[in-house]
């Protein structure tokens, strides 16, 4: 087989020098009761492998090959090809955690840069080596603030938050005596500022709020920070669609103490939902705390500058059930593809990329609202991605454009079957006005 | 370094201190007016609907760098590490082979690369078979009826699978209190039972690294939720008395946990359904040859038997009776999602395209994975000490406890290896090992690769006893020398500043 190099000949040495009669009496201590071989099919040549898969492959609709609006925490922009190519080079590919440092380099610089550049975006102090994606970000911050908060047990989330997001923290939540207080939208799309102070309370150990919503709207990080303060709690910071760090006020100006969310947006391919990138980043007092990998910069043995893993002691590998989180590999690859990305961008391109997505969004929004039949029901700032009520069923409208190579968003069905008439539709430095115009003239001809 | 020590480590001149030695950092390349992108003109009115208030004007400090200085930079840097394309990686319980080029294609077409999970069903139907595909052959090299393929990596299966059995035991009355684990297990594990919300209780190994029955016949009371299993464990011992195992853990009402970070010892050949598991995760990046990448991204699906099958994650691919997929959400009992979306779609292609290159005879990898880690226990058994000497599956543990009696230990013994050219293999680990040198060749490495590390390990063991100075001041060759981690933990600083 071609990824098995020894011959028979090495094979029959290898069992001399072993001093075993056959491969098959290495398994003795294996019960013959257990042993079983799998029914699967013959093995497959690479030509077959890519025609099975290509023909896969070729029955979904891409997003190079539709005009594209699908959002909802998953967004469609530039990366460049200079970032895939560098991630194919076996150095970075078929390396593993950087236990040890010495032969490791490439990686924890890299992901130093990394968390140099989140620092930047957020406008916090840390950050750290990447978690798995959004989600599981939210649970790891707000465990963290529940570590920090020595004894609280309720964590005050906007409704705003993703609701897969939502939905995670309560299966992480569930077993560990934590109480989540879910507070509702009020009736512009943003979160009830007051229903969120009153909810927070002095048992609350965080108070968190996502901008852009989930229904596309942008809040003020004051608003969470404010309720956070008052009872002495910890602010957290959700970003979902972390294009708009480049644009929006980021939570370190609006108070957060943790900002955590997806950073797919920033260098990472859509990858049908996964694998995607996880962000945490904090003010420097809570830094202890933080889970996941963390790179720190020091010497080496002639004063050289050197990185390496720190704070490992806070890891599962050592401090085993006390341990800040069961997390044990991030997403290093991913986190080196977005390191390239906002290398390559910086300054300029991250906020160019930031203004373009938002001015096609605030293009598409205002055509649409002029489609008879169609309403844009809230009025307040978005940044790439609103909420479109249509005359009728969403669900059936998206996958009817669908047969005509438009995905024109998600029904918000999918979280709340009641939900039935809107949909979210987003917009990125991707889209051109043709895609556009083309989804709004067929939303115009629709049967409504 | 000394023309002397050169000699010692025997190791090719064009091998010693690469060039770059260190790389600035990208933020130290920056300057003002380099650009690294361009994008087409905007063709909408560039308007900007964004109060004042919650607008920022400036990414301050970002970089402002060239695509040839960013090529430059990461293809330098990528020289700093060591990867397997080089050379046996031997890092235990991390499964570092080979990973097909071929899968990597595969997971970059456009149809897996650009598309949306919550594209409608009817244009993601290529996607949800690929899933579908995937979970029927895992369920099959398992020998369990479902997997869910939605945990980003193992620590996120074990916290899956342990609030499976969580759900199933409320739902009979009483969710227990406790978790049991061997000494020997991944940290991941104890970390995983707590936040399940369980107390872990620690079974003290038998003599000859195995579970012990009757610590296990004492601690296996009405109480217990799981005995959570690496098998083989993490000193590569098959717990050959599995089956007693299981009939114990089920007689009181618990629940048979797998641990399959080291299914390559036995994928193919053996079955954990057969050996009474109820429950187990899988490491995609291990097992099925998804790229490492400097660490993860990953992927741990979860096996499940069928009283646990109504608790898996939210949602599970279905086939409906005319062969189309479709995604279920409507699951009343499930322990309900752990992440966004349906996991590391693009890991699940890589597993496919590699399950599928072997087919029927995957059975070859636990075979060559334990072939050579016999040969590299019988090439160096007589220098290193085996604290147990039950019979190895795919990974070998020796200890530093020869070597420390010249003040040599084995964190030095790793950081020699590298001067021969090798990753050093896992250090410190499994805990009940002190001094642990923890070797997982697998089965893409060859005759000569292991002739050659053998060697190298038993000219380190002859260094110990003849110039242990040597060891001691390495690594000698590498980009850096010995990396000061005490003082960056001590003195922290995690992000560059202007």
């Amino acid at each position: 087989m071609k990824f098995l190099p020894a011959s028979d000949a090495e094979r029959r040495e290898m069992l001399a020098a072993i001093g075993a009669p056959s491969i098959d009496a290495l398994f003795a201590s294996v019960p013959q009761a257990v042993r079983q071989a799998p029914d699967l099919a013959a093995p497959m040549s690479e030509i077959e492998i890519r025609r099975f898969l290509g023909g896969l492959a070729s029955r979904n609709a891409n997003a190079r090959e539709t005009a594209f609006f699908l959002g909802g925490g998953l967004y469609h922009h530039y990366t460049s090809a200079i970032a895939d190519q560098m991630l194919y080079r076996a150095e970075w590919l078929t390396a593993y955690t950087p236990y040890q440092p010495e032969v490791s380099q490439g990686t924890l610089q890299s992901i130093f840069e990394f968390q140099t550049h989140i620092c930047l975006l957020t406008g916090l102090e840390v950050a750290n080596a990447s978690l798995y994606e959004g989600a599981s970000a939210l649970v790891e911050a707000l465990l963290m603030a529940e570590r920090l908060s020595k004894g609280r047990r309720r964590a005050v989330v906007s409704a705003g938050i993703h609701p897969e997001y939502r939905e995670t923290v309560r299966s992480y939540f569930v077993n560990l005596g934590l109480e989540i207080v879910e507070v509702p939208l009020s009736a512009d799309g943003t979160t009830d500022a007051a229903a969120l102070r009153e909810a927070a309370d002095e048992s609350t150990f965080a108070v968190a709020l996502q901008s852009p919503n989930f229904l596309g709207l942008v809040e003020d990080w004051a608003t969470g920070s404010a309720a956070a303060r008052r009872v002495g709690a910890l602010s957290v910071a959700v970003v979902a669609e972390a294009a708009s760090l480049a644009l929006l006020s980021p939570p370190g100006r609006g108070g957060a103490d943790i900002a955590c969310g997806e950073a797919q947006s920033l260098g990472v391919p859509m990858h049908n939902g996964g694998p995607l990138l996880g962000f945490l980043s904090c003010r420097t007092e809570h830094q202890r705390q933080i889970p996941g990998r963390l790179v720190g910069q020091t010497q080496d043995a002639e004063g050289r500058r050197a990185f390496c893993l720190t704070l490992s002691t806070r890891e599962q590998h050592i401090r085993r059930e006390k341990a800040t989180s069961n997390i044990c590999t991030n997403q290093g690859l991913m986190a080196l593809a977005s390191n390239i990305h906002m290398s390559l961008l910086g300054r300029a391109g991250l906020r160019e990329v930031a203004t373009q997505s938002h001015a096609k969004a605030e293009y598409l929004k205002k055509a649409i609202a002029g489609v008879s039949g169609f309403r844009i029901p809230y009025a307040g700032p978005t940044f790439n991605e609103f909420v479109v009520e249509a005359p009728g069923n969403a669900a059936a409208l998206v996958s009817r454009l669908a047969e005509r190579r438009i995905l024109a968003g998600i029904p918000l069905s999918r979280w709340d079957p009641a939900d039935d008439r809107r949909l979210l539709v987003a917009a990125t430095e991707m889209n051109t006005r043709a895609e556009m115009d083309l989804l709004v003239a067929a939303l115009g001809e629709a049967p409504k | 370094m000394s023309v002397e020590i050169q000699e010692k480590a025997s190791v090719p001149q064009d091998r010693l201190r690469p060039e770059p030695r260190v790389e600035p950092l990208v933020f130290e390349r920056s300057g003002e007016g380099k650009v690294g992108y361009s994008l087409p003109p905007l063709d909408v009115p560039d308007v900007c609907a964004i109060p004042e208030a919650l607008r920022r004007a400036d990414i301050e400090d970002e970089t402002c760098v060239t695509e040839v200085e960013i090529a430059r930079h990461f293809t330098r840097l990528s020289r700093l590490n060591f990867s397997i394309d080089q050379a046996l990686y031997p890092l235990g319980s991390c499964t570092m082979k080979h990973n097909p080029r071929t899968n990597e294609e595969m997971a970059r077409l456009p149809g897996f690369a650009a598309v949306h999970p919550l594209a409608p069903e009817e244009v993601s139907q290529g996607s949800l078979e690929l899933a579908w595909l995937l979970e029927r052959t895992l369920a099959e090299l398992t020998g369990l009826p479902r997997v869910t393929l939605q945990p980003s990596a193992g620590a996120q299966g074990e916290l899956a699978g342990i609030l499976m059995v969580r759900r199933a035991l409320e739902k009979s009355g009483n969710p227990r209190k406790t978790v049991l684990i061997p000494d020997s297990a991944h940290g991941t594990n104890p970390a995983s039972a707590h936040f399940a919300g369980y107390k872990v209780r620690e079974l003290k190994s038998s003599p000859r690294g195995t579970l012990d029955l009757a610590v296990l016949e004492s601690a296996m009371t009405e109480d217990v939720a799981a005995l959570m299993l690496t098998v083989p464990n993490t000193l590569g011992v098959f717990e050959d008395q599995i089956l007693e195992i299981s009939r114990i853990v089920h007689a009181r009402g618990g629940y048979l946990y797998c641990d399959g970070a080291n299914f390559n010892a036995f994928v193919g050949v053996a079955k954990p359904g057969l050996m009474g598991v109820d429950v187990m995760h899988m490491n995609l990046h291990k097992t099925f040859s998804t790229p490492h990448g400097g660490g993860g991204p990953g992927s741990g699906p979860v096996a499940v038997g069928e009283a646990l099958v109504p608790h898996l994650p939210r949602p599970t691919v279905e086939r409906r009776p005319d062969g189309t997929f479709y995604l279920d959400y409507d699951r009343p009992d499930s322990i309900g999602r752990l992440r966004t979306f349906l996991g590391n779609f693009g890991m699940f292609v890589r597993a496919l395209a590699y399950i599928s290159s072997y087919g029927n005879r995957i059975g070859e990898v636990a075979r060559g994975a334990v072939l050579n880690a016999n040969y590299v226990r019988a090439g160096l058994a007589d220098v290193y000490h085996l604290k147990y000497d039950a019979p190895s599956m795919h990974e070998v543990v020796f200890s530093d406890k020869r070597q420390q009696e010249h003040g040599v230990s084995n964190m030095d013994i790793a950081k020699r290896l590298m001067d021969y050219g090798f990753h050093p293999p896992t250090v410190s680990f499994p805990l009940i090992v002190h001094g642990a040198l923890m070797i997982e060749p697998t089965e893409t490495e060859g005759k000569p690769g292991l002739d050659a590390f053998v060697k190298a390990m038993r000219e380190i063991a002859r260094e110990c006893e003849e110039s242990p100075e040597i060891v001691l001041g390495a690594p000698h060759t590498t980009p850096v020398r010995r990396v000061d981690e005490v003082g960056a933990a001590r003195n922290l600083v995690l992000r560059w500043k202007p």
